[in-house]
């Protein structure tokens, strides 16, 4: 009984991980309607801008805070400078864009940093309490609380102020919007933005436990995109559970399914995924899509 | 328009030259890619993808490559390196040879990286007779039979090598050994596990549990939990840097407190036990045979201070205490060695030299040489030697030790 | 010159330089337009159901390897003839990719890229457990093809031609496929799937179809690569290859016969120039290339063959599967922009 609440333990963990990046997925997605390759490789950066701005002797909380802006400023500047030009066209245009930027990014911070490991201390310290026999992390607590803060605020911003509204308008129909007097342009470079400040947090929150070397992110994308997937990929909280689902299935997979084994475990969340949206294909959370003739 | 299109391509090409590639070798005269002033050796490895953090290896190998020219070379030969990136990706790998051999017409390729890369080119660099030397893959394969591949050598101590070192310290230090194993599930994780299988049967060391990881997995925390509900009271660790990284640090969050056996690959004091914290890695025990770039017990070694300094003026963006870095400049030094103990400029030549080697290298450790013996032994390094972590230091034990791939 | 004319003399070019190619290059580059030649195949098999179908993949690596395997197998464990494993290798995978079409009749876009995104990373640890058929991590050696002595061509240049010779016939075969009844139903699909189903065109039928002769090309294409390469193990198939396979459509354009041609060269020779413009940073490079490539030709290469000959005859009719090659990688913006896209075509 101990091992399995501990495999839930580590599984919801693991998950909360993969929600960190693919809330970050989801918002690029409801700001422009597009799956940003690069979502990862470009939290990667910052979580080593973070690691960069502490070797100069920055305090921890400091260097967080500033590689946000930073990132909030940067994200901004990729929209305005990469993106805009293919704007408009193609999606898939849109996507090997990304894709592009994927491979310049990961080979750049190699580039400046270097191809090592290394350590990244954690928010939230390193100790551990006892739920029920088994170990839960303060860091895994404090994740899920930045996490669901997060995923409130962001609620807020979307439901309740003219900026969210703007980039829902955005995502959903560029040219009507435009026609109402909204600025398409801006609000897709916030959108970026946002979404940069948040693959950077979701950066400085998973380096800890993964640590931080140019490829750390490599895997978690994967792994965020089937998280959003089954969160219905235009939810945050719809991305955090879809996190914590494929988590523990895949613990529970790995832990108890002889059969299967660590090699075979990512079928498993794969298959709850595929059978989810057999059911529900616009996943868990998903608002369905209306066809128009 | 179109013809002229047609014609400026063409023209273009560089002409087809049949004559001169890869093949020919053997007898008499010269062979490609080797003149009075020059040798041309090639490499395939990482420099994208997952696998990049083995870069380090063909800085610390052309550092040493630099190091010698600027000393004049071999018999007046400056060495040429040529590295070309395979992302760790077999069909790169394969082109990455063709056009060695081909159209850059090397003199040999050296310490090309990876297990399935190497087995991916060697029947083909075989069947052109082009040396494929010192491969940096501690696979037993690249010895087994030397018959079948005589142009390929392994230079590290072979996986299986490695292997019956742990079970040997095992079967004296702990005789009752319960063993717990995690595996990288490819060709490296299997040639050590199996190895030691293979070592400790008829002992009273036995595995208890095993689990595999793929590269591919962002967390390996469900693995160590099940290895830990095994009631083994060792763990052998047989990971690469990211994944030894994990392990550690994942355990010591638990409260399994195992005899910690952690392979040579997963060892290196920069990329691995820095970021897991030393506090984590006190007591671990791993295996060695070249001198510790990050240690203070080196520091004033001759050949220690000649590889730090000339990685420094020739790599300067390479990082010396990395120890890829001092593997290869250790296994280039190797290869300048054989190709100064060849009687003559054939690839043949080379490969005489380098299955008759027995000799010393600076970097490696006192008491363990580079010995080799035509077809009856084809594994250049067979001995290591066991070390511990003292919390702040790789601390050598005991003797070195002999461990031969192959029973004689 | 109208366009009517321009097409086939342009491919009248193309397969002139392709059959003077090995004559002009050594051993090592013939084999890269050789591996290029397979992986046009497998991209042109991509390009049909993204393009044409508006049904998307990340997942044909996974073909790729299929394909790969069976052919590897069927000479080395039963002996079949080289030439012979590529129908075999082709049935196979027209089976696996039957088999993920029945999905993707209830999914679209990021759903069911997803789900073949799975079978993509899943496919190196499956190869993994049938180590028994597959040589497991060991991989698989396959012996060198060598030119029959009445050809009078080398080995390099007698793959190379066998791999053009298949390229070419599953070219022909893919242009009269979309240029026929198939293709205006695909098409239609793409562009809207109720008016599709209105007008009495079977969904069901066609996208599962698409998925299986997509899935037979890349498998084909993967069978050839592997036979030019002569070595394959899990490693040789990463996630990688199905992003570039993706790369490669948009580059070369979506929902065109030829574009397939330009975007394996691409993805086969580009990243090799960029490391030998600089080792160090041949990441930076090729992938600022490719997003270059994206601003200057966004339509792809094929894109701007079509802006060439329009500008010089009829400005459209040649091929009004272009118009809006929306597809849907993403939901209901990604409809917008296809919207967007057939609106600015009329």
């Amino acid at each position: 009984m101990d091992r399995f609440i501990q495999v839930l333990v580590d599984g919801w963990a693991t998950g909360s991980l993969y929600g960190a990046l693919a809330v970050a997925v989801v918002l690029i997605y409801r700001a422009t309607g597009i799956v940003n390759f690069a979502q990862g490789e470009l939290a990667m950066f910052s979580t080593f801008i973070a690691w960069g701005l502490m070797q100069a002797g920055l305090p921890l909380g400091l260097a967080v805070l500033a590689t946000l802006a930073l990132s909030f400023v940067g994200g901004m500047l990729i929209e305005r400078v990469i993106i805009r030009p293919v704007e408009g066209g193609e999606v898939l245009t849109l996507v090997i864009v990304t894709l592009g930027l994927y491979i310049l990014v990961n080979s750049l911070a190699g580039w400046i940093w270097g191809f090592g490991n290394r350590a990244f201390p954690s928010l939230f310290g390193d100790g551990s309490f006892d739920v029920a026999g088994a170990a839960v992390p303060y860091e895994s607590i404090g994740i899920v609380v930045v996490l669901i803060a997060l995923v409130a605020i962001l609620f807020a911003v979307f439901q309740r102020t003219k900026v969210g509204l703007a980039m829902r308008a955005v995502a959903m129909n560029p040219e009507s919007s435009r026609l109402h007097g909204i600025s398409v342009g801006r609000t897709l470079m916030i959108g970026w933005g946002v979404a940069s400040l948040v693959g950077a947090l979701a950066g400085v929150l998973i380096a800890p436990r993964l640590f931080l070397d140019v490829n750390f992110m490599g895997a978690v994308l994967i792994y965020s995109f089937a998280a959003a997937t089954l969160g219905g990929f235009d939810s945050p909280l719809g991305a955090l559970i879809g996190g914590w689902i494929v988590g523990i299935a895949e613990g529970l997979a790995g832990t108890y399914v002889d059969f299967i084994g660590s090699d075979l475990k990512i079928l498993v969340p794969l298959t709850v995924i595929l059978v989810v949206l057999l059911i529900r294909p616009t996943g868990l959370f998903g608002s369905a899509e209306v066809a128009r003739a | 328009m179109v013809a002229l299109l047609t014609l400026a391509l063409l023209a273009s090409g560089c002409g087809r030259s049949d004559e001169g590639g890869g093949g020919g070798g053997g007898g008499g005269g010269s062979d490609p890619g080797i003149t009075d002033k020059e040798i041309k050796l090639g490499g395939s490895y990482p420099f994208s993808g997952p696998a990049s953090a083995y870069r380090a290896i063909a800085d610390g190998a052309k550092a040493q490559f630099d190091f010698v020219n600027s000393k004049g070379g071999v018999d007046g030969r400056k060495i040429s390196f040529q590295t070309l990136d395979d992302a760790y990706e077999p069909p790169k790998a394969v082109a990455n040879a063709r056009r060695l051999v081909e159209q850059e017409q090397v003199f040999a390729l050296f310490n090309t990286l990876g297990t399935p890369n190497n087995l991916a080119i060697w029947d083909y660099l075989n069947q052109q007779k082009v040396p494929q030397a010192f491969v940096a893959t501690g696979a037993s394969s690249w010895g087994a039979d030397v018959a079948s591949h005589p142009y390929t050598t392994g230079w590290q101590p072979n996986y299986v090598t490695e292997a019956k070192i742990y079970a040997d310290y095992l079967k004296k230090n702990k005789e009752n050994a319960k063993v717990a194993v995690l595996y990288q599930n490819d060709g490296f994780g299997k040639d050590l596990l199996g190895g030691f299988e293979g070592a400790i049967e008829g002992s009273g060391v036995q595995v208890v549990a095993k689990e595999s990881y793929e590269v591919t997995d962002p967390t390996i925390t469900s693995q160590i939990r099940k290895l830990a509900g095994s009631g083994a009271d060792t763990f052998l660790n047989i990971t690469t840097p990211k994944f030894s990284a994990l392990a550690i640090a994942t355990i010591a969050k638990s409260d399994w407190k195992p005899l910690h056996i952690l392979n040579n690959v997963g060892a290196s004091k920069t990329l691995v036990l820095k970021p897991v914290g030393f506090e984590n890695a006190k007591g671990i025990i791993s295996t060695t045979y070249f001198k510790d770039p990050d240690s203070p017990e080196w520091a004033d070694d001759e050949a220690m201070k000649e590889y730090k300094d000339n990685v420094k003026k020739f790599e300067p963006r390479a990082n010396p205490s990395d120890s890829f870095t001092a593997y290869g400049w250790t296994a280039a030094a190797t290869m300048v060695k054989a190709l100064d103990d060849m009687k003559e400029p054939t690839r043949d030549a080379l490969m005489d030299s380098i299955r008759s080697m027995d000799t010393e290298i600076p970097m490696l450790l006192p008491g363990i040489n580079v010995k080799m013996d035509g077809e009856s032994d084809g594994y250049p390094i067979e001995a290591m030697q066991i070390m511990e972590f003292d919390g702040e230091n790789w601390k050598l034990q005991g003797d070195v030790i002999e461990a031969a791939a192959q029973d004689e | 010159m109208s366009a009517k004319r321009l097409r086939p003399a342009a491919w009248g070019v193309v397969v002139l330089l392709a059959v003077l190619l090995p004559f002009f290059f050594n051993a090592y580059r013939v084999g890269q337009f050789t591996q290029a030649a397979a992986l046009a195949i497998a991209v042109l098999g991509l390009n049909l159901l993204v393009g044409y179908s508006g049904q998307i993949s990340l997942g044909h690596g996974a073909f790729f390897a299929l394909g790969a395997y069976a052919s590897a197998i069927s000479i080395t464990d039963l002996g079949v003839p080289y030439l012979l494993t590529l129908p075999i290798a082709g049935a196979v995978c027209a089976l696996a990719g039957f088999l993920l079409g029945l999905p993707a009749l209830r999914l679209r876009g990021l759903y069911l890229a997803l789900v073949t995104l799975g079978v993509a990373i899943a496919t190196p640890q499956i190869i993994k457990r049938a180590d028994g058929l597959t040589g497991g991590t060991q991989g698989m050696s396959l012996d060198k093809i060598t030119a029959p002595a009445w050809s009078g061509l080398a080995d390099d240049q007698w793959l190379y031609f066998v791999t053009l010779a298949v390229a070419a016939l599953m070219f022909v075969v893919a242009g009269f496929l979309v240029r026929g009844r198939v293709g205006r139903a695909l098409v239609a699909i793409r562009d809207n799937e109720i008016a599709a189903r209105t007008m009495g065109v079977d969904l069901a039928r066609f996208k599962i179809g698409v998925f299986a002769v997509s899935a037979m090309y890349a498998g084909v294409g993967g069978a050839l690569f592997t036979i030019s390469i002569g070595f394959l193990a899990p490693e040789s198939f990463p996630l990688a290859l199905s992003f570039a396979f993706l790369a490669a459509i948009v580059v070369g354009g979506l929902a065109t016969i030829g574009g397939a041609l330009f975007g394996a060269l691409f993805i086969e020779f580009v990243p090799v120039y960029a490391a030998d413009v600089d080792e160090a940073l041949a990441g930076v490079i090729y992938g600022g290339v490719l997003i270059l490539f994206m601003y200057l030709l966004p339509g792809g290469v094929m894109g701007l063959v079509r802006r060439i000959s329009s500008t010089k005859a009829t400005p459209r009719g040649t091929d009004d599967a272009q118009a809006g090659a929306g597809h849907r990688l993403g939901g209901g913006a990604a409809d917008a922009g296809a919207a967007r896209e057939r609106v600015r075509a009329q």
